[in-house]
């Protein structure tokens, strides 16, 4: 499995279960399936990024920082649209981001040179 | 004082006088580099090439035909032994003065003890150390052993390569698949009495099976025997074993950082005092040291449940600490959230 795809299945894992913990917050339950969709796309774009970046650059923390960087830019915008409950999303939003950037740096086939069909 | 020349005119004469005299071939000599196991390493500029480069004289003070003829075969041993961890040997040839002499690649670097000093990272050590591991084992596999494997025999050059010297004391096993090597060491390889290499290496009297060639402390138990006929890669594992507790114990001095077990039981299966309780080869050895860098259990050590925790969290640190992190800020929220 590539870095992409694995950055990408594990943003949307991590990302489903982040916004699955919303149910453990009363005040917001009733619109829990709309904050899961929304987390996982989230966690599935920041997987996508973390991998793109893991086959560019080989550093663990650097991995792991930009997963932190592109998980608190995606939570921070969805807090602001919503508005609110800005420490319940960005914090986790971002560990989930570094926790996705660690991944494909550890994990996952670095890309593959082809070499063109003639 | 000797006659109206003081003892210090004489003793420059004396070093003067045992030099090598290259006239007639295409090097001049320029600088002593060190001894080696049978002979004198000089640096010198080749002329028509001109570069520099490092030739191997014979002592003429232990100059006899069976020195020359392994002064050659380690001259042979290096030309086919093509590696990035060997020094490739341009020449070899007989000097004016009846010496012979092999031409080699000059390295710029250091032994690997000095090199070792301004590291004072143990993973880059082990690093290290399987490098001289990838160069011993491309060795036996080309059926030759080399015998006087420590530091001093290691190399690290100016660009960071890992280059294994000296392998004046090699042992041919067996020819390879081209057919190379067909000439070989038997039980009793033939030796002027009395020979010294450099400081550490010797090749001492005869016993019944051969000859007791290698350094002390670095040699195994069967070398120390004499027994040449029954040495095979094991031999050289046993010396990588006393290579690496030296390359361990310099880290340990340097950093006052203590040695982990499981390399500690690496260090002592590799230089089991019985053949069978060493690693078979030398790429068993380092994929042991590979699996201790990359946080795996090694074979050589059975851990507790404890050490086993340890290693784990070393392992996946930034995962544990991540996944902590998070479930303790969610805690955080759902605690709050609730009062």
């Amino acid at each position: 499995m590539n870095k992409i795809v694995l950055g990408l299945l594990l943003g949307a894992v991590l990302g489903a279960i982040d916004g699955g913990t919303a149910w453990f917050t009363p005040a917001v339950r009733p619109a829990i399936v709309g904050i899961i969709f929304g987390s996982t796309f989230k966690g599935l774009i920041a997987g996508v990024a973390a991998g793109i970046f893991a086959r560019k650059v080989n550093s663990v923390p650097l991995g792991i920082l930009f997963g932190l960087f592109v998980g608190f830019v995606l939570a921070f915008v969805v807090a602001y649209l919503q508005h609110g409950y800005y420490f319940e999303i960005i914090l986790p939003g971002s560990i989930v981001g570094g926790l996705v950037g660690w991944a494909t740096q550890r994990y996952g086939a670095p890309s593959t040179a082809t070499a063109p069909a003639r | 004082m000797t006659g109206f020349l003081n003892d210090k005119a004489v003793e420059r004469l004396r070093s003067v006088g045992a030099l090598p005299e290259f006239s007639g071939t295409r090097y001049v000599l320029m600088d002593f580099l060190a001894r080696g196991g049978m002979g004198t390493v000089y640096a010198a500029q080749d002329k028509t090439l001109n570069r520099r480069v490092a030739i191997k004289v014979l002592d003429s003070s232990d100059h006899c035909n069976a020195l020359e003829e392994r002064l050659l075969r380690e001259a042979r041993v290096l030309a086919q032994l093509e590696h990035p961890g060997i020094v490739p040997v341009h020449d070899a040839g007989t000097l004016a003065d009846g010496r012979v002499f092999y031409v080699m690649k000059f390295v710029e670097g250091s032994r690997v003890d000095q090199f070792l000093n301004n590291v004072s990272s143990l993973f880059e050590r082990l690093r290290l150390f399987l490098r001289i591991c990838e160069t011993v084992s491309f060795a036996h596999s080309r059926g030759i052993l080399h015998r006087d494997l420590k530091p001093s025999n290691v190399m690290v050059g100016a660009f960071g390569e890992v280059l294994v010297m000296d392998w004046g004391l090699a042992k041919i096993l067996q020819p390879d698949s081209a057919g190379r090597f067909e000439e070989t060491l038997g039980s009793s390889e033939p030796l002027c009495t009395g020979v010294t290499g450099d400081s550490e290496t010797q090749i001492t009297s005869a016993t019944e099976d051969g000859v007791i060639l290698g350094t002390p402390g670095f040699m195994s138990p069967e070398q120390a025997q004499g027994k040449s006929s029954s040495l095979d890669a094991r031999t050289d594992i046993f010396s990588l074993g006393k290579l690496l507790e030296a390359i361990l114990k310099q880290a340990k001095s340097t950093t006052a950082v203590r040695v982990p077990r499981a390399l500690r039981a690496i260090c002592q299966k590799a230089a089991a005092e019985s053949l069978s309780g060493r690693y078979a080869s030398v790429s068993e050895l380092a994929e042991d040291i590979s699996r201790y860098l990359d946080g795996m259990p090694v074979s050589a050590y059975r851990e507790n449940l404890w050490e086993r925790a340890q290693r784990f969290y070393t392992r996946y640190q930034a995962a544990i600490l991540l996944i902590t992190a998070y479930l303790l800020m969610r805690a955080i929220v759902v605690f709050f959230g609730r009062h």
